[in-house]
């Protein structure tokens, strides 16, 4: 408009100014390297995979498409007989468990650090949340092994007598230890830190101007948080649900601590045995000769593309829910 | 309750002294009736309207914490005639369960019959989010006091020098002859060297992903995030995988420190992104303005700025690779005597010394497990908490970020 204006009383188009685009030599090396350390990323990612696919492809050619439906440690002889699947089973057994106990413990402490606490206290929730994350997961094995577990077998074993006709407690060998449960029980309280901080930042983004608006229109603070806070962070909350999901998938020492390495293709999650990828890959580590190790190697891969899977798709979820899109104002 | 409303600007301006005194103050959500208060601005008859009681902002009077102490004892003793009389059960954990589901129940009842059904609801969720905290904080400092506690007894300063080298199960005396010094050494150099290789490679990487931008940001940042989810034994078997297996080299601390390099390098590279994305724009503008170049703006303004966050980014990042126990068994593969050299032979490690002890059946070996996880604990909360303390000191401001503040200040004043 104001050129327009200009251009019609000079009777001249005034000319841009022409800033010089061209970047100096120093700011081309710069950039060069910066992005170049930013594509190191996919290269790791890609030996990672490359590798570990390449070492353990012995083991998936002595057994063929059988080794995702076998279970067993038989690499010494032939006939060969091992494979995958007891241990998926149990890495995804519990993995569920996990994300069944630990996610909703971190949705309420996310909500009550970013809504309930003081802002005074905020910082040192905070502070304690990433403490969690740093605890050492090996800690979290001894603890479960000699605290957890012994209080908690003799609750096991009630649910089990009262209520084995529902399939997935039932069973009936008695010590009702070293069990998926257990096991799901120490990974949901390992991944809880890490769901937590994820979905406090979501929360944290909500809008104000619509939570204001709640309360004044007389809600009260639950409903305030299930008509604005909860809607915004559904995005954030699956993403980093998944995420935690990917964490409960690799756990590897926490779920050998308690479950020890038994081969167990089972539905009842309090009865004893189990194993999964993790804990067989450190369990087993150096038995089983040349073919043994490549077992483990493609096992590694396993749970690296799976892993790869879940977290890729939860920080897409995240990303996209941190950016403010699909909500709805 | 009928009122005169004395003046609209009076409404206005001093509102708290001509309201009516709160009645009771304990309502959740106290029954509100609209109509006659939008019936008068409607009719614009704002003289005389028929107000509400206003509810009080402090939902939580003393009756309502009586209501809650009466509720948790009584469903404490119901829980505790149904849990012992009747089914007869032991453990403690069951029990807890049971009275808090009680607990939510009665509590909701109560409140539901003394107040309404809004404000029982609400107290629910307070109560349900309040507990979901403390569980998690209460498991947690639970598990660090109990390390704490079985630790701590053990525990001399030699235990910090000594190694494993007379290391015999069987010996009942075994706390006289050994230590984790060994340990301790070889996780100091194998985080070091992790640390060396993965701090400035993740903090180019988050320069790229905050400063440069451009082509190849979002996958970056996307492969970022869900590289920081690669379960840290995958990360000891890439580099068993890629290194071991070949012979290209054997088992060591430098094979351990690159197991921790693949693990490290998206935990500090997400956490200095993070660091760097609060350093103001206007501050990399100014910088910019003045004709510095992308790579000065870079190093003297952005970095000296964030140099606070950026520790804290380096501590945390190695505050966690040094509790890894995983990665470590296919790399270092753990040493029972002292070896200083990093890029030969089998090196041990803290997270290494419990994992190969708690399962053994000796109780004094199962100790010498405790006092370690003592001593691994305190070295990860030591590097936690000076994460925390660094990351509260003042920003440092170089020369150059000086001379761009105070230009800025001047700028404004203009």
């Amino acid at each position: 408009m104001s050129t327009d204006t200009l251009a019609s009383a000079t009777g001249a188009v005034p000319r841009p100014i022409i800033v010089p685009n061209d970047r100096s030599r120093e700011d081309k090396i710069f950039r060069f390297v910066a992005r170049a350390a930013g594509l190191t990323v996919f290269v790791i990612l890609f030996l990672i995979g490359f590798f570990l696919f390449l070492r353990g492809l012995p083991a998936l050619r002595a057994m063929g498409p059988h080794y995702f439906t076998t279970s067993g440690n038989g690499t010494a002889h032939k006939p060969y007989h091992f494979g995958a699947l007891a241990q998926m089973y149990g890495t995804i057994v519990i993995s569920i468990i996990a994300v069944i106990i630990g996610v909703p413990v971190a949705i309420g402490t996310a909500l009550f650090i970013s809504e309930y606490a003081p802002t005074r206290s905020r910082r040192a929730l905070i502070a304690v949340v990433d403490l969690g994350a740093a605890v050492p997961s090996i800690i979290f094995g001894l603890w479960a092994l000699h605290v957890l577990q012994p209080d908690i077998t003799g609750t096991t074993s009630w649910v089990n007598r009262h209520f084995s006709f529902i399939p997935i407690f039932g069973g009936n060998s008695p010590p009702f230890n070293a069990s998926f449960f257990i096991a799901g029980l120490v990974v949901g309280l390992m991944i809880v830190p890490i769901v937590a901080s994820v979905t406090r930042e979501v929360f944290s983004l909500s809008p104000p101007g619509e939570k204001e608006g709640a309360l004044a229109l007389g809600a009260t603070r639950s409903q305030m948080i299930r008509t604005v806070v909860l809607p915004f962070g559904r995005g954030g909350m699956i993403g980093a649900s998944m995420l935690g999901l990917g964490r409960a998938l690799g756990e590897t020492i926490a779920v050998y601590v308690i479950l020890g390495n038994v081969f167990a293709i089972t539905p009842h999650i309090l009865e004893h045995g189990g194993t999964s990828v993790a804990s067989y890959i450190a369990a087993e580590f150096g038995a089983g000769g040349r073919l043994g190790t490549a077992n483990l190697l493609m096992l590694g891969f396993v749970l690296f593309t799976f892993t790869l899977i879940v977290n890729l798709l939860a920080s897409l979820i995240v990303n996209r829910s941190r950016s403010g899109a699909g909500v709805e104002l | 309750v009928t009122q005169v409303v004395p003046e609209v600007e009076d409404l206005l301006h001093t509102p708290t002294e001509r309201r009516p005194p709160t009645v009771a103050a304990d309502e959740g959500a106290g029954t509100h009736d609209g109509a006659t208060m939008s019936e008068a601005v409607l009719t614009g008859n704002v003289r005389r309207v028929q107000m509400d009681p206003p509810r009080s902002t402090r939902e939580f009077g003393l009756s309502s914490v009586a209501v809650l102490i009466a509720t948790a004892i009584s469903s404490w003793a119901v829980v505790w005639m149904f849990f012992y009389q009747l089914t007869l059960l032991s453990g403690a954990l069951g029990f807890i369960v049971c009275w808090y589901a009680c607990f939510l129940v009665m509590y909701w009842v109560v409140t539901a019959l003394t107040v309404d059904r809004n404000a029982a609801t609400d107290r629910i969720v307070t109560t349900v989010v309040a507990s979901c905290t403390a569980l998690m904080m209460g498991s947690l400092l639970f598990i660090i006091g109990w390390v704490f506690v079985r630790g701590v007894g053990h525990f001399t300063v030699g235990f910090l020098w000594r190694t494993m080298s007379f290391y015999q199960p069987a010996d009942p005396h075994l706390f006289r002859d050994v230590g984790v010094g060994h340990a301790i050494v070889g996780t100091l150099e194998q985080v070091g060297l992790a640390a060396l290789f993965a701090v400035p490679l993740a903090f180019l990487t988050a320069i790229f992903l905050n400063e440069v931008g451009g082509w190849g940001t979002r996958s970056v940042r996307t492969i970022v995030t869900a590289m920081s989810g690669v379960p840290s034994i995958v990360a000891g078997v890439f580099i068993y995988a890629i290194f071991i297996v070949p012979h290209v080299i054997g088992y060591s601390g430098f094979a351990a420190a690159m197991a921790l390099f693949v693990l490290m390098l998206p935990a500090v590279t997400r956490t200095t992104e993070e660091v760097l994305r609060v350093v103001p724009g206007g501050l990399r503008e100014a910088s910019l303005a003045l004709g510095a170049s992308e790579w000065r703006t870079v190093r003297q303004v952005v970095l000296p700025t964030a140099r606070s966050g950026l520790i804290t980014a380096v501590v945390l990042g190695i505050a966690i690779a040094a509790g890894e126990t995983a990665p470590l068994i296919f790399t270092s593969f753990g040493n029972n005597n002292m070896n200083l050299d990093v890029f030969h032979g089998p090196q041990g490690a803290l997270p290494l010394v419990l994992y190969e002890n708690i399962f053994q059946a000796q109780a004094v070996v199962v100790q010498l497990a405790f006092t370690a996880a003592f001593v691994l604990l305190m070295i990860v909360l030591i590097l936690f908490v000076l994460a925390r303390l660094l990351g509260r000191r003042r920003t440092s401001k170089g020369k150059f970020r000086r001379f761009v503040s105070a230009r800025m200040r001047s700028l404004r004043k203009v």
